[in-house]
């Protein structure tokens, strides 16, 4: 489909009325779907920003989640409202290509007409246009991470392939988290390798590493470079990275063991500090992958920064928020979504030793919008070439729309759950919360290429073994917790482990220990603390577990399924939710 | 209980210590990193519980361990006349961890690593000028993965 | 015997920062072996002292809650170019290590 054919597909009638706009920037896109991308400026400096593509090289369906609930003072606070209530909570009118690509209200239907989003070629295009409309035809592009991991390309050639997009879409400067899932020498070359600045202010050599002379930034312990100045227009952006605070936990440790990380907000103080008197920039930014809740709290703790533009919750948030600091001033947190999906707009305009003046818009990217980048088109062809029959080996046929975002199972988790449970001969299946991963129509060929985007990690090798109905809780005890903790420092942002074969309540109000009840096997029986279970899972962070890789055996059930249909989905039935404006269209 | 009595008791405790292990070390007090709990710690190496809390304590721990076996742990103060400086680990079945007594030249500023068994409150004492003064702070313990 | 002992030691002005690790395995004494399932016994450095031209400047003590292969700094004023630093312990089972370094 053409340009041409999406908008007479939209038509116009459909994107009348919203004029009425949805915060800064919006009013801009009162000319519709015609005028989508065309940003008025604003002020001296532009900056780009996205986070979270994962390796997404090529336009993909995303969908959004439906439910994401937010606990203690963040309870319906963005972004933890869903559907219809994120429409009301932003403005954006329904019915609209914004309300699509923010929501996942109509998933198929608006998937659909309006095509798929992301896919660098396009991105390309979107960012060569508002670099070239910015001041002095200049923006600086920020990346929050996640960049060298989510596809197979990516995986096989250890990020190198999305450093090479990177250098060709023109990144400036980023910051990282699933980068740090390669071993630290690849990791170095790829940084290296990168044309743009690497920053991390809270990566720090562990005490052994510095004792042991392992190199480091600074004679500080720094990792990596923790911030850059960069001169726009003549004027001073100073721009701090903060790296995923928990990559350790979160993620296997034995990879970067030189490493330690945190979210360092005292040192990130001390820093923002020094900078504003050494070099007295207009506005201080920090390019973040905290997550939006972690986000919120630093910008309320510390101040001296003007800007967070963040990732790796996933969260697209369109309107920024205004959080008051810990000095009485003002620092605009904003995320930008996920996939590549979509593209993040700040105009500023300094003067005077700060910031005047900013608007900020979060542009989705529809492919079908945005013609490909030719230079980009070739380099992603290129990348693909020598992996593109693995990639593009049909599996099965999905019968069913295939996701995985949202707190709790996805149809994708699912079928990950049951394909584990049926080549491992278990009675229940773990699977890993993470949030990336693409969305498929019914009818899509489910690729090797769509699998991988589900589960391609470098730890990604399977287990079947005994644990006891106790070792159960507990897992779902500790994961509950670093999802709904109330204090976002003590949260780590993935989604619930996945679970095939069994069932629970879930009280996310709940503390510790106290959230999880009732579990019991789909057949009914309760699972009990003493008596063992044959249970399977992948992505182990403690130590590598014997099986084949997840991508293997869920492979072998989807050629043998031929068709994939989820009916039902082993979520929990949840408490004290009811008027939770972060679900919707939950299944009680 | 009289403090007579208390001082047999303590005696008594220590006595049965030294002899359960080959001590060589007749100033290392056995009875406070034996107590099972916080308040018996603090009673056996201060002779008293009861210390203020105060912002010149200032306790460096992560918001969640990266790793509960090697859990990095930093303690400074501004007061003058600091004595010592003790950590515990509310939850440990021996919470207290570790005892720093300053000489002269000395900063009260020190860091080193515990091993936490799980999610805990950390508790820094600090003996300045005679006094007891505290802070702490929750470190979590959890057993990772699943982020992203 | 080479000494497990490690130390750095900076100086600035004429305050010293101490950064030590010491090889010790700081065993608690409720590990049982994977292998034979036996507890194995407690083993932990129990006194670490610090001196600077033989005065000691710090005395931790420790139980067996400090990490394995510990790490320790602190720092001391009043001390210069040439000054000899000792770090040593004794563990409970009466084992002992030191090191010695010139502060530069």
């Amino acid at each position: 489909m053409d340009r041409r054919d999406f908008l007479r597909l939209l038509g116009v009638g459909a994107i009348a009325g919203n004029a009425a706009g949805w915060g800064p920037g919006r009013n801009a896109y009162a000319a519709g779907v015609e005028g989508m991308y065309d940003v008025p400026r604003l002020g001296n400096a532009r900056l780009l920003h996205f986070a979270d593509c994962h390796a997404q090289l090529m336009p993909v369906y995303f969908r959004e989640p439906n439910v994401n609930i937010g606990v203690g003072d963040r309870t319906g606070k963005m972004p933890h409202v869903v559907g219809e209530a994120f429409l009301r909570a932003t403005g954006i009118p329904p019915g609209t290509p914004e309300a699509h690509a923010f929501t996942y209200l109509s998933f198929e239907a608006e998937a659909r007409q309006l095509g798929k989003v992301g896919g660098f070629a396009h991105l390309a295009t979107l960012v060569k246009k508002l670099r070239a409309e910015g001041p002095g035809g200049k923006a600086l592009l920020l990346d929050s991470g996640d960049t060298w991991q989510g596809s197979g390309t990516a995986l096989w050639t250890r990020g190198r392939d999305m450093v090479g997009a990177c250098n060709l879409l023109g990144v400036d400067i980023m910051t990282g988290h699933w980068e740090f899932t390669y071993e630290e020498d690849e990791i170095r070359a790829n940084i290296d390798a990168f044309g743009g600045e690497f920053v991390a202010q809270n990566v720090m050599l562990t005490e052994d590493a510095a004792f042991f002379d392992v190199p480091s930034f600074d004679e500080d312990g720094h990792a990596f470079r923790p911030y850059t100045v960069k001169h726009v227009g003549g004027h001073k952006v100073v721009v701090i990275g903060q790296a995923f605070p928990y990559t350790p936990i979160a993620n296997p440790s034995r990879f970067i063991p030189n490493w330690t990380f945190g979210i360092r907000a005292e040192e990130l103080q001390t820093l923002v500090d020094e900078i504003q008197k050494d070099i007295d920039p207009e506005a201080v930014i920090l390019l973040s992958h905290n997550g939006m809740d972690v986000d919120l709290k630093l910008a309320a703790v510390t101040s001296g920064i003007d800007f967070i533009l963040g990732g790796h919750t996933h969260d697209g948030i369109p309107v920024p928020s205004v959080v008051k600091n810990a000095a009485g001033g003002r620092t605009v947190v904003t995320n930008a979504g996920s996939n590549g999906k979509f593209l993040g707009v700040l105009d500023l305009n300094l003067g005077l030793g700060r910031v005047r003046d900013y608007r900020y818009t979060l542009l989705p990217v529809f492919s079908n919008l945005l013609p490909a980048d030719d230079e980009m088109t070739a380099y992603i062809e290129g990348a693909r070439a020598p992996y593109r029959e693995k990639l593009e080996e049909s599996l099965a046929i999905a019968e069913t729309v295939l996701y995985r975002r949202g707190n709790f199972s996805g149809t994708f988790d699912q079928l990950i759950c049951d394909g584990l449970r049926a080549v491992g001969d278990a009675q229940i299946a773990l699977s890993p919360g993470f949030r990336w991963g693409t969305s498929l129509l019914p009818g899509d060929p489910i690729t090797m290429d769509r699998l991988l985007d589900q589960t391609c990690i470098t730890y990604p090798e399977t287990y079947v073994r005994e644990m006891t109905g106790e070792e159960i809780r507990l897992i779902l005890e500790d994961v509950a917790d670093n999802l709904f903790n109330p204090d976002p420092f003590y949260q780590q942002g993935g989604d619930m482990v996945r679970v095939g074969g069994m069932n629970y309540v879930c009280d996310p109000l709940e503390v510790i220990g106290k959230r999880i009840s009732n579990m019991t096997l789909d057949s009914g029986e309760a699972i009990e603390a003493g008596k063992t279970y044959k249970v399977t899972g992948w992505a182990t962070v403690g130590s590598q577990a014997p099986g084949a890789p997840v991508w293997e055996v869920v492979a072998e059930y989807l050629r043998s399924e031929k068709t994939v249909r989820i009916d039902k989905l082993n979520t929990p039935v949840l408490k004290n939710v009811d008027n939770n404006p972060g679900i919707a269209d939950y299944p009680s | 209980m009289n403090l007579t009595r208390r001082l047999f008791v303590r005696g008594a405790a220590a006595v049965v210590a030294l002899m359960a292990l080959p001590r060589v070390l007749l100033a290392w007090p056995a009875k406070a990193f034996e107590a099972k709990s916080t308040s018996d710690a603090m009673d056996a190496l201060y002779g008293g519980t009861e210390a203020t809390e105060s912002s010149a304590v200032v306790l460096g721990a992560p918001d969640i361990a990266e790793n509960g076996a090697v859990v990095p742990i930093s303690v400074s103060c501004s007061l003058d006349k600091v004595e010592s400086i003790s950590i515990i680990v509310d939850k440990n079945p021996s919470p207290l961890a570790a005892s720093f007594d300053l000489g002269p030249g000395a900063v009260a500023d020190v860091s080193t690593r515990l091993k936490m068994g799980k999610t805990s409150n950390v508790i820094a004492v600090v003996k300045a000028d005679g006094q007891l003064y505290s802070a702490q702070k929750e470190v979590k313990v959890t057993i990772g993965g699943c982020g992203g | 015997m080479a000494s497990g002992i490690r130390i750095k030691a900076k100086l600035t002005g004429d305050q010293v920062e101490v950064k030590t690790l010491m090889k010790h395995e700081m065993e608690t004494g409720t590990r049982k072996d994977s292998k034979t399932g036996e507890t194995v016994p407690a083993h932990y450095i129990q006194e670490v002292k610090a001196e600077i031209n033989g005065n000691v400047v710090m005395t931790a003590n420790w139980g067996p809650a400090v990490s394995k292969n510990p790490y320790l700094s602190f720092n001391v004023n009043g001390a210069k170019a040439g000054d000899t630093l000792k770090i040593s312990w004794v563990d409970n089972k009466g084992e002992t290590d030191s090191a010695e370094t010139t502060i530069s």
